[in-house]
């Protein structure tokens, strides 16, 4: 046997946060899908525009600005708790983690519920006429992924409270605070586009 | 190809658009040819040096440097080839593009399934003539087709004269053609459009101008009285089964919306889009039972008895 | 650090072997989640899917053998081919190109396992199940009729009440779930699970390919997704989005499905030509000239990939300067995969060739893909695309790539990899035929399809008129059918003969350079008993001897070495899931809320309920032993600081 030289790893941490991450590439994966999926579904959205001359069609109202707006600024304040428990995941601490994460589920609870009125004052339903499908398409969306966001941080929540709590869930909550940012900051274009794009054009 | 009993070829192009673009298939044809006979001749001559050089041991490796030469080389002339075809390509276009004239004839055509609506446009809305999967233009004169569609796409082709363009429901497009020499030009639907896609062709017939006019001053007569008592039988038949409520007869109170006009069916050459050539047996057969000849289209079996199908028959070959 | 090492270690490669062992049994068979065992069901089911759209292919050949024939109605014949290009794309050229990624990517970064192998798991039984409904339904006579595109406002309720666009639909929103887990999976693993010393540009070129084909599927697939997403709406709950009635548009459809269907061709042409350079490389025995400008080429033929949809559109009527700039990007991208043909054909040139059955393969993929290619740069020309477009012209350029560029260069990785998988050869001999006899039938069948086209033959007749003259070229390109239909049957035969009783293959047979020759044919459990580092593109040949090994992962986990992105340098350990039963239940669970909401909007919003119950159940910590870090509360954290990097111990 020839002498084989030997990379010991042994040494190396079982994890890490941020980039060096598995799942912070899984994380980005989704994000791009699910950032073309509303990229497209606003591309659509701008094309019917171009095939009418009045926009809504029809002299259809705009929807209101109040409770899309509202969950506007819900949504962004939910940053705040949102980077409190990247922060508090980073840093392996339970006890903030716990307490940030409570506060994130507020939020959702508020922006899901702020959304039922955001759907009840849209002026236009899906099956009007185009318009209304994509506007309804484009709140449906960002609904399913703010429910799913809710979900899925309620499941972390519970196991963060219940244990068995493995330091490798930090990393967890780490990632889901990443995803909640591109939940929120892929909200900004599309209440541009629901609530102002008939407004402006 | 064995002798063609019909003419829908891009091969044999009858038309200034359908040459000009006969032209440019032409020169891709010896261009890609050529590119594809050089590349496989390098690929052999490769072939042949590296299994020689295995069986060498003191193959000389072609230096990195001459590879990366003989390689970019290779890349510059594939990109000077596709800009002359890209240009060429444009050129066609713009060609093309600029054959328009005023003194154009304007036909309006809407897809169905599975038929073509054909309509003569005129100042004079009474002058306007509305027929069906037949064409009717004039020799040596610009031609416009306006295309749409009432139900899904179908695309409107007549290979020897002019390239495609599809017939989208929201959308009227214009495409302009020209018939150089007399003929008859088969065209199909080239965009599948659901069951019958298959039996959806349309006769092209280029005539002189004057024989045009003529046939276009013959289609816009309404249909004459029946003047004997089969013929009364036949249009009564006509107006009383269902047939009134899809067709339309001018002249007579069959004014159906969603079939063909057959005002002057007896003049058309074909039955069903394509389907058959228009013959008394086929044309009763096609009124029994169309299903059975086309099936899937939308025209419902009619069963008549022997004797009102055949007066039917009588009087619609009189429709001329 | 410099230390004696034995490369067998002792006994500890029996509790590797344990540690990386699937559950075996037939309950076992559902939790599998090694890559190996994931990509070779999903060679076989591909494969599988493959001979089922071959037989309809030939079904469809026998209707248009002779003219006006009867053998097929309209009805039947336009489910046939709708359902033949839907499985032939979406069940079997992608699938089994993923499954080649799957099955070989951590093999060639000399990883222990994929990145998310549950997931890729349950991707698999999307495959499957999405599959199976798609020919259950095909059987029940709800089998997609309106070709692989289905365009509206044929496919709305309107015009096909039935569920037959349905089943497409949904079909795509299965096979779409699983592509897109499988390419988040395949860059995940070819960029953070690569052996130490395995920089950037030593990356093989397959997996370059695959890289560039997943990152393609991450933006093209969800158009394809929004498109039959919108589609199913309209014909459920009465949106508009393509209808033009109540302001909806046809074309829109057009625009969302071809941003996706062109990019497509290349999710399906790219990994082919990553086979290409394997092999080529391979037995010309030297390393590929121009690695660079043929990763190059493959990452700028997936960027051009995304702006040339409109090629499809070109005789819908647009203003010609874009259908312009569409011909000219269309003839562009000739230009990178032309430098890819001449790099192949350098590398050959200055190589030391050996013809074997694999490569055989190869050259018949030249000869036919350029032909395919040339046909490609025809039809991008605007005027001759609108005499061409919907014809058999086009038939025919599409079978040439796709046959040309994928199935030939995927034969090729047939007979190739073959003996890694199995660890038996294939015959030289029957291969030579079973080549010969593939690539004259195949010509037979889809050169005349040109000259067809040429001659006014629109593409999805079920049946033409005898005076149009078609019938002999029509029944010349049948009888080459059935040669490709002998051809596959060889085959067949072939591989289950090796299978069981084929010559042993040497670890190493053909020679190869890169890292999955490294190990043993088939490879271990845990793929690498030690595994490897690199110094080179092709580590076979150019690692010094003694090139280290990596050791100090555990046996008794599954415990895998992350790096970093760029460099791969070792970066830390991970614990990778156990085998479990979970991803088999929630495919389950979406395949009963996929097929639901076919029927009634509700199944979404109950049909929801299971799949969420299932992902709990996927998530929920099942021991500590598989988290795999320590319980809380602890002493001193483990985990590094977000800029902390620790070093590993030894030498590279
Ligand atoms: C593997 C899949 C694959 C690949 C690789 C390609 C490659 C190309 N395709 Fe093809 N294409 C399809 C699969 C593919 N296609 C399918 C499935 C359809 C039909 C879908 C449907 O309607 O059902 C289609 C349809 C299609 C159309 C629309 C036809 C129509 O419906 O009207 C067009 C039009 O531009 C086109 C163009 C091209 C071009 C320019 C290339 C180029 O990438 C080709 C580049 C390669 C070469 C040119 C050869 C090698 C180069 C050299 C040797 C260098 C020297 C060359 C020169 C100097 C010219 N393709
Ligand atoms: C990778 C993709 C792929 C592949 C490999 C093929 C393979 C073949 N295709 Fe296909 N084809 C498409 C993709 C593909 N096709 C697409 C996308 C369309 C467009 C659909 C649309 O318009 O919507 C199309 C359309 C299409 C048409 C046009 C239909 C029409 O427009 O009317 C035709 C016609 O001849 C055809 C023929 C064939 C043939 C003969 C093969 C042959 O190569 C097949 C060879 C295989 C066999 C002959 C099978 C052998 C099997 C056995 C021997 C059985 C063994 C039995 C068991 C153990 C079960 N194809
Ligand atoms: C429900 C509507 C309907 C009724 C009723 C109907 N037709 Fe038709 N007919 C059609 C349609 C639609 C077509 C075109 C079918 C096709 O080619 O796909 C057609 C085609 C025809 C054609 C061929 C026209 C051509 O140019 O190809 C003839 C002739 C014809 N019908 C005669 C009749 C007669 C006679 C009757 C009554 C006995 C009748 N039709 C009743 C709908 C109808
Ligand atoms: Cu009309 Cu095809
Ligand atoms: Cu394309």
């Amino acid at each position: 046997m020839s002498e084989v030289r030997t990379l010991d790893v042994s040494t190396l941490p079982p994890g890490a946060f941020g980039s060096r991450t598995l799942t912070f590439w899984g994380t980005l994966g989704i994000v791009i899908i699910e950032g073309t999926v509303f990229a497209l579904a606003i591309g659509a959205y701008f094309y019917l525009v171009t095939r009418f001359p009045a926009w809504p069609p029809h002299g259809l109202a705009a929807p209101d600005l109040r409770w899309g707006t509202l969950n506007t600024l819900v949504l962004l304040a939910s940053l705040i708790p949102n980077e409190l428990t990247r922060r508090a995941g980073e840093h392996v601490d339970l006890h903030r983690v716990r307490i940030w994460m409570v506060v994130c589920l507020a939020f959702a609870v508020a922006f899901n519920v702020v959304r039922v009125y955001e759907f009840a004052h849209l002026n236009v339903m899906w099956d009007h006429d185009a318009y209304g499908s994509i506007v309804w398409l484009l709140l449906g969306l960002h609904t399913t992924h703010i429910i799913t966001d809710f979900l899925d941080s309620s499941v972390l929540t519970t196991l963060m409270f219940m244990g068995p709590v493995e330091e490798h869930r930090f990393v967890d909550v780490e990632e889901n605070a990443v995803y909640w940012y591109f939940v929120v900051l892929a909200w900004l274009p599309i209440y541009g586009v629901i609530y102002w794009a008939p407004r402006v054009l | 190809m064995s002798a063609l009993d019909v003419n829908q070829s891009v091969l044999s192009p009858a038309g200034i658009q359908a040459s000009a673009i006969h032209s440019l298939w032409s020169l891709m044809l010896w261009v890609c040819a050529a590119v594809f006979m050089a590349v496989l001749a390098v690929l052999f001559v490769a072939l042949r040096r590296g299994t020689r050089n295995r069986s060498h041991d003191d193959f000389e490796p072609a230096s990195e440097a001459a590879l990366s030469r003989s390689v970019g080389a290779a890349v510059g002339v594939t990109v000077v080839v596709l800009i002359g075809l890209l240009t060429a390509s444009v050129w066609t276009g713009r060609t093309i593009g600029s054959l328009h004239a005023a003194s154009a004839v304007t036909i309006a055509i809407t897809g169905h399934q599975w038929w073509w609506e054909i309509q003569y446009e005129d100042a004079v809305p009474g002058r306007r003539v509305v027929t069906a999967n037949e064409l009717h233009i004039p020799t040596n004169r610009p031609v416009v087709v306006k295309v749409t569609s009432r139900d899904v796409i179908h695309s409107f082709w007549v290979p020897n004269l002019q390239g495609k363009r599809d017939l989208i429901p929201g959308y009227t497009t214009a495409l302009w053609l020209q018939a150089d020499r007399p003929g008859v030009f088969r065209g199909q639907c080239a965009e599948f459009c659901g069951m019958q896609h298959a039996h959806m062709a349309l006769d092209v017939i280029a005539e002189s101008q004057q024989q045009f006019e003529a046939w276009l001053e013959a289609m816009r007569q309404p249909a004459r009285d029946p003047s004997d008592s089969t013929l009364r039988r036949g249009h009564d038949v006509f107006m009383h089964a269902r047939c009134a409520g899809c067709h339309t007869v001018r002249g007579t109170e069959a004014a159906g919306q969603i079939a063909p006009d057959l005002t002057h069916i007896a003049t058309r050459h074909t039955l069903g889009a394509g389907t058959l050539s228009n013959t008394a047996e086929h044309l009763a057969a096609w009124i029994q039972d169309a299903q059975r000849l086309k099936p899937g289209n939308q025209m419902p079996p009619n069963p008549l008895t022997e004797e009102d199908l055949l007066a039917l028959v009588v009087y619609l070959e009189t429709l001329r | 650090m410099m230390r004696r090492h034995d490369p067998s270690i002792g006994g500890d490669l029996e509790r590797l072997e344990e540690t990386w062992a699937d559950p075996n049994g037939w309950y076992g068979w559902f939790m599998h989640v090694d890559h190996k065992s994931i990509g070779r069901r999903y060679l076989l089911t591909a494969f599988g899917f493959f001979l089922l759209g071959g037989v309809l292919a030939a079904l469809m050949r026998v209707q248009l053998s002779r003219p006006d024939n009867t053998f097929l109605g309209p009805d039947l014949y336009n489910e046939i081919f709708s359902t033949h290009g839907t499985t032939m794309m979406f069940l079997f050229a992608v699938p089994v190109m993923q499954g080649l990624g799957i099955y070989f990517v951590p093999l060639m970064v000399g990883a222990r396992s994929i990145a998310f192998p549950r997931l890729v798991a349950f991707s698999y039984w999307m495959l499957l199940f999405g599959g199976i409904f798609l020919y259950v339904s095909f059987l029940l006579n709800a089998g997609p009729d309106v070709g692989w595109f289905s365009y509206p406002p044929l496919a709305e309720s309107l015009y096909t009440p039935s569920k037959r666009a349905d089943v497409w639909a949904q079909l795509i929103t299965f096979t779409e779930v699983g592509s897109l887990a499988v390419a988040v999976s395949l860059i995940t693993t070819a960029l953070k699970l690569r052996a130490p010393g395995m920089t950037l540009n030593r990356i093989p070129i397959f997996v370059w390919a695959q890289v560039v084909t997943s990152f393609m599927v991450l933006f093209a697939m969800p158009a394809v997704m929004l498109a039959s997403t919108s589609l199913i709406l309209d014909r459920l709950v009465g949106t508009h989005f393509f209808d033009v009635e109540h302001a909806g548009d046809a074309l829109l459809w057009q625009h969302l499905f071809w941003f996706f269907g062109h990019p497509e061709v290349y999710i399906i042409f790219i990994p082919g030509t990553g086979l290409v350079s394997t092999i080529v490389a391979t037995f010309s025995q030297r390393r590929m000239f121009g690695y660079l400008p043929v990763v190059l080429s493959l990452v700028s033929t997936a960027f051009m990939g995304f702006g040339l949809w409109v090629h499809h559109m070109f005789a819908t009527g647009l203003p010609q300067l874009g259908e312009s700039f569409f011909t000219a990007a269309s003839i562009i991208i000739a230009i990178p995969t032309g430098t890819q043909i001449f790099c192949w054909i350098a590398t050959m040139w200055s190589g030391r060739i050996v013809v074997r059955t694999p490569m055989l393969w190869i050259l018949g993929f030249f000869a036919i893909f350029i032909a395919g290619g040339l046909t490609g740069v025809m039809l991008a020309a605007v005027p001759l695309n609108t005499q061409v477009h919907d014809t058999f012209f086009v038939v025919a350029h599409f079978h040439y790539v796709l046959i040309g560029g994928a199935v030939f260069p995927l034969f090729a990785a047939f007979y190739y990899w073959f003996p890694k998988i199995t660890g038996r050869l294939l015959s030289e001999r029957l291969g030579t035929w079973v080549f010969g006899l593939l690539f004259a039938g195949f010509n037979l069948t889809f050169f005349p399809m040109h000259i067809l086209g040429l001659h006014g033959m629109p593409r999805r007749v079920y049946t033409y008129p005898a005076a149009m003259g078609w019938g002999s070229l029509n029944l010349l390109a049948s009888i080459g059918a059935a040669l490709m239909a002998c051809a596959i049957v060889m085959f067949l035969v072939d591989a289950i003969r090796a299978y069981v009783a084929g010559a042993a293959a040497a670890h190493n047979p053909w020679n190869a350079g890169t890292l999955e020759w490294a190990t043993s044919s088939p490879p271990p459990n845990s793929n690498f008993p030690s595994p490897p580092t690199v110094a080179g593109r092709e580590p076979l040949w150019e690692n010094p001897p003694g090139q280290a090994v990596v050791v100090g992962l555990r046996a008794d986990a599954r415990d895998v070495l992350v790096t970093h992105v760029l460099d791969a340098e070792p970066d830390h350990r991970l614990l990778f899931p156990e085998p479990s039963i979970w991803p088999f239940l929630t495919g389950i669970a979406t395949t009963v809320l996929f097929i639901w909401s076919i029927f009634t909007p509700w199944g979404v919003v109950y049909g929801a309920v299971p799949v969420f119950v299932m992902l709990v159940g996927w998530f929920w910590p099942k021991s500590a032993h598989e988290g795999g870090t320590q319980l809380w509360p602890f002493a001193h954290r483990m985990l590094p600081r977000p800029n902390e990097t620790p070093a590993a111990g030894g030498a590279i």
